[in-house]
């Protein structure tokens, strides 16, 4: 039974990261990129890490795995706001659609 | 000196728990790093002295985190079906949001918090505003709504 449930979960994390891949070759512009990046790092990793924690049988390597999972939970949106206020310090214009 | 020791000591814990190699080698490399970072940080100390503090109510802070979770899962779902759609359907815009929590604390947990969301980035943060980047009208809007910001101005006190 776990075992169902650690596929499902790495097979949600592999759609995911496809989905954030997919986003990151089609949105069209830096800022837009940084959300589909957000995918991958947010849902896709959860997803993955937690499927390997049900998967593993070592008790070092669950956790290993629960420090990983923490770990990019503190430091990825870290890294996205310093690529984000990087390019607008640099003068890179995001491509804004205002309708209405 | 007893910060330090104690700080050393929780390095090199997280050492050995990462690593799970007793080796002379690896337990070396250990010995270095956990001395190497030591110094560091003792040298930033002596050019940022200020101490912060993690206070919070850690168990609205773990009912926080389940809520965020729930709002996590439904926006990378979102971001996900734009990615997937055949026709691109963005109407990315910058907008800026009163930032809610008073402490820095506070608002570093709201801007991260933004920004772990799928849709939403968090670009600029001062004492008064957040500026975010959002990926449509949609992720704006909730963002606009205010619900995260309270939620996270109660964690404060």
């Amino acid at each position: 039974m776990p075992d169902i449930l650690a596929d499902l979960l790495l097979g949600i994390g592999i759609l995911f990261t496809l989905a954030g891949s997919l986003g990151m070759l089609r949105f069209p512009d830096f800022y837009t990129r940084l959300h589909a990046a957000g995918v991958t790092e947010t849902l896709g990793m959860i997803a993955i890490v937690t499927g390997l924690m049900l998967k593993t049988e070592s008790s070092g390597t669950l956790v290993r795995l629960v420090f990983i999972g923490v770990f990019m939970l503190v430091t990825v949106p870290i890294a996205s706001h310093a690529l984000a206020k990087a390019a607008r310090h640099g003068g890179v214009r995001p491509a804004l659609r205002e309708e209405e | 000196m007893a910060r330090k020791i104690a700080f050393a000591g929780i390095l090199g814990t997280l050492w050995i728990l990462l690593s799970g190699h007793y080796s002379p080698l690896f337990v070396g490399l250990g010995v270095v790093s956990v001395a190497l970072v030591t110094l560091m940080v003792h040298r930033m100390n002596r050019a940022d002295g200020t101490r912060y503090e993690l206070r919070v109510r850690w168990l609205a802070f773990g009912r926080y985190v389940l809520w965020l979770f729930v709002q996590i899962v439904r926006a990378n779902v979102e971001v996900a079906r734009l990615a997937f759609r055949p026709r691109l359907e963005l109407s990315p815009r910058m907008v800026r949001v009163r930032a809610l929590p008073r402490t820095e604390l506070g608002r570093v947990i709201y801007g991260n918090s933004i920004t772990l969301t799928p849709g939403t980035v968090t670009v600029h943060l001062d004492d008064e505003e957040v500026e975010v980047h959002a990926l449509t009208r949609e992720s704006a809007a909730a963002l606009e709504s205010g619900a995260m910001g309270r939620r996270v101005a109660e964690l404060e006190r």
